[in-house]
């Protein structure tokens, strides 16, 4: 180290070497750097001493804690269950009716069943379950299957044309763009249109009048207020699932869109979906 | 004619693309060759146009290489501003998708697919070249020798660029491995490694003929960064391509192996990309700009060792309370902790190296940049080994606490000290005596100062509350959140990050704008900064 030197501000001898101008100190490490690093190891051996940690010939080590994060997630599991169950037998239990007379265990039913309904219910109905294009609006009173607690518990059990159960509600209105005039069609939509508003073209009304009753009275009722029987809409309360509008409905009369929703009695088991008909049931709409 | 070897191969692999364009075994692969193809045809016709050709029997005069090779650095500088500018173009955008999510236009520009495209071209194509082009001009002036190879350093420059080419557009097409940090596909990846080689034979060919005696501090943490990178990328992206003529690939690992090795190579990739390449960046600019020697010698040796040792364990922490073994958790979250001191190590002697020189940070904003980016270091190395604590990540996990973590280390490091670099660079290689504008690189630095301090406290303050709402029981044990709820709470926050990332990018144009003007040979009338006009001294 031929020109080693001190360096003038600092008074701090270099080590000698020099690249591009650049010379380097040759101070100690700073004293609370060196223990802290020391500290994090001496840590670190104790930390593993106590969990799980170092990988041996056929298993790792297992931690003088028997500390194992599963075990954990078990006992969390079984704690936050044992609190639950005291309800979740009765509910099991139950029929639905005692259910919502017993204060305490219907207050629970409706927590339960708005937890249920945000992890599985809402990516459709929506968080506060007000629906949305296509998805029924469940605070209402317009019920397209029926809106006793058995009937939403049948429905949210069995689901809506849903092929995995053989007792899922089935309806399906036929295209009637194969059995219809485009001119009938069109009349069809103004008639339903008129029930409640102003259809484009007043002359329409009377021969779709006509078409309804040979066609469609069958299923949503000659006063067009549907029938649950079917899950056939009323159409006479302005209240649109599909669209709004004559040519949003003169487009499901000739190709309607069905839709569809699982059965969730097999997923969730029948006290989980107790608790959602109870909470469904609750939101101001229940019959 | 000069050249012909080097037009020869651009001219084939033309070719070659076109044969993949027409026998490709999807349309995604067929997509992506013409690409190459256009690429590598654009490249031939240029050197085309420069061959020059001598009459038989003289040989055409070889340029005399007696000074440091820099074209190919001040080509890396130009690739740097540009790859930045884009990087965090598309970082602002992807953040205004997620708070307004009609920005997503189907199907090229999602967020799925402009995501990948912004941090790669963060990491890659802004943080690779300046790393490349950084060290290729540390390496020769530590070493008092030129780039080592001729040629090749121009191999790994253009070839580095049709890397970022064909990984960016790749994403827009929508082909990708589905490895964070790693979706280039299988012919991609080989490409990648083929340039690495280079880099790594015309990196320490460099340092093997030095005429210095002993090897820089900043050329340890290069070498570290160019031979842990080319192991990472080998071993995580290890795959059985469906077709020789098709954009899928297989990983040859699966389940929580893949993740493991995922994590592996992406803990490593910020350990030795994004921390031990640009501590080697600091390493030089640092005592160059102060002009102060380095706090210590030792200092260096030990938190070097101590980081490469210690960084490549830590990987593990990304996979908390998943199917990864206890075991492995604890060991990952255990190195983190020990990597804090290591990593401190280097903000410790960056910072002390202003001792003797702290007035600068008043009068030189060059050197404001460099002090805030140590800073932003030091902060990021402590929230890093915090969070891999198994008891904070479970709040911190899946949250834009992350997002914010990796930002703060990303903008304010990363970028801070790259920015610096550029601004020390840019005089220097193109021969001007200074900037053109010093008070633009204060602007600079206030704007971006204040972005990433927006943007990551905003996005603290969105994590944890994310955190918070998803774990949230009432005291029937039930959750009181839909994820739906949670997410329309990032609202605000989301809009704040944007304006946050917003105010960087204003940052970058500037600096881009004023690189723009020194090259060009532009002076800026202006005041200068207060105090930095140097005072009559005596005589040494």
């Amino acid at each position: 180290m031929a020109d080693k030197h001190i360096d003038e501000i600092s008074g701090v001898e270099t080590t000698g070497h020099e690249w591009d101008g650049i010379r380097e100190l040759n101070n100690p490490m700073p004293r609370w750097w060196v223990w802290t690093f020391y500290a994090t190891i001496v840590w670190g051996i104790g930390y593993t001493i106590a969990y799980p940690a170092w990988p041996m010939l056929s298993e790792a080590t297992r931690g003088v804690l028997g500390y194992s994060s599963r075990a954990t997630v078990a006992t969390e599991l079984a704690d936050a269950r044992a609190v639950q169950n005291v309800y979740l037998e009765k509910i099991a239990a139950l029929p639905l009716a005692d259910i919502q007379a017993d204060k305490e265990l219907h207050q629970f039913a409706v927590a339960g069943g708005a937890s249920a309904f945000k992890v599985n219910c809402a990516q459709c109905h929506g968080s506060g379950a007000a629906g949305g294009p296509g998805f029924p609006n469940l605070n209402d009173d317009d019920w397209l299957w029926g809106g006793d607690i058995e009937s939403i518990h049948a429905t949210i059990t069995h689901g809506i044309r849903y092929d995995g159960d053989a007792d899922s509600r089935i309806s399906e209105m036929p295209a009637y763009a194969e059995i219809l005039q485009p001119n009938e069609v069109r009349e069809v939509a103004a008639y339903v249109v008129s029930l409640t508003g102003t259809p484009s073209n007043a002359d329409l009304v009377a021969p779709g009048r006509q078409v309804f009753a040979d066609n469609c009275a069958a299923c949503h009722g000659d006063d067009a207020k549907g029938s649950r029987e079917f899950g056939a809409p009323n159409l006479a309360d302005a209240i649109w699932l599909k669209g709004e509008g004559e040519t949003a409905i003169a487009r499901q009369v000739a190709q309607p869109k069905h839709g569809q929703m699982p059965g969730w009695g097999e997923r969730l088991g029948d006290a989980t979906v107790k608790q959602l008909a109870v909470y469904v049931h609750s939101l101001g709409g229940g019959e | 004619m000069n050249y012909p070897i080097e037009t020869m191969a651009l001219a084939v692999g033309a070719f070659a693309a076109l044969l993949g364009a027409a026998f490709a075994q999807d349309s995604l692969f067929q997509a992506h060759m013409w690409v190459l193809f256009f690429s590598l045809l654009a490249g031939t016709i240029v050197m085309l146009r420069r061959a020059q050709f001598a009459p038989v029997g003289v040989t055409v005069a070889a340029p005399r290489h007696t000074e440091y090779s820099d074209d190919v650095i001040r080509y890396g500088v130009i690739a740097t501003v540009f790859w930045g500018v884009v990087g965090f173009l598309v970082g602002v955008v992807v953040a205004l998708q997620l708070a307004f999510p009609d920005l997503n236009i189907e199907p090229y520009l999602t967020f799925g697919r402009l995501r990948p495209l912004h941090t790669s071209a963060v990491i890659f194509a802004f943080g690779g070249n300046a790393l490349i082009a950084t060290s290729m001009y540390i390496v020769q002036r530590t070493s008092r020798a030129r780039l080592f190879g001729g040629n090749l350093s121009w191999f790994v420059f253009w070839g580095y660029q049709l890397f970022i080419v064909l990984a960016a557009t790749g994403y827009l097409l929508g082909i990708t491995e589905s490895k964070e940090y790693a979706e280039p596909e299988w012919y991609v990846d080989i490409w990648l490694t083929l340039v690495w080689v280079a880099y790594l034979v015309v990196f320490l060919g460099t340092i093997m003929t030095r005429k210095e005696p002993h090897i820089y501090v900043a050329n340890w943490f290069f070498l570290a960064f160019i031979v842990t990178i080319a192991m990472l990328h080998i071993v995580n992206n290890l795959a059985v391509p469906v077709s020789f003529l098709g954009s899928k690939s297989y990983s040859l690992f699966s389940g929580v192996q893949d993740a493991l090795t995922q994590w592996w190579y992406g803990h490593n990739a910020v350990g030795f990309f994004l921390t031990a390449g640009f501590l080697g960046m600091m390493y030089y600019f640092i005592p160059k700009q102060v002009n102060r020697p380095v706090y210590s010698y030792r200092l260096s040796i030990i938190h070097f060792w101590a980081l490469i040792f210690m960084y490549i364990w830590a990987g593990p922490h990304h996979l908390h309370y998943t199917a990864l073994p206890d075991w492995a958790q604890t060991l990952g979250m255990v190195f983190s902790i020990m990597l804090w001191m290591p990593s401190w190590g280097g903000m410790i002697n960056g910072l002390m190296t202003l001792s003797g020189a702290w007035d600068k940070i008043r009068t030189d904003p060059i050197v404001r940049m460099m002090v805030m980016s140590v800073a932003f270091y030091g902060m990021a190395t402590f929230e890093g080994p915090m969070m891999s604590i198994k008891s904070v990540n479970s709040l911190s996990h899946y949250t834009d606490w992350t997002i914010g973590h990796v930002h703060s280390g990303a903008l304010g490091w990363n970028g801070l000290i790259t920015f610096g670099a550029i601004y020390f660079l840019v005089p220097k290689l193109w021969g001007r005596e200074k900037l053109y504008s010093t008070r633009m690189v204060s602007w600079h630095f206030w704007l971006a100062t204040l972005g990433i301090v927006i943007y990551a406290a905003v996005m603290w303050v969105a994590g944890i509350q994310q955190g918070l709402m998803w774990r949230e029981y009432d005291d029937q044990g039930f959750l009181v959140y839909s994820f739906a709820e949670t997410v329309a709470a990032m609202f605000p926050y989301y809009v704040l990050r944007a304006v946050g990332g917003g105010l960087f990018l204003l940052g970058a144009l500037l600096m881009a704008w004023n690189v723009t003007m020194t090259i060009r040979g532009s002076q800026r009338e202006e005041q200068p900064i207060p105090g930095s006009v140097p005072l009559p001294q005596a005589a040494e």
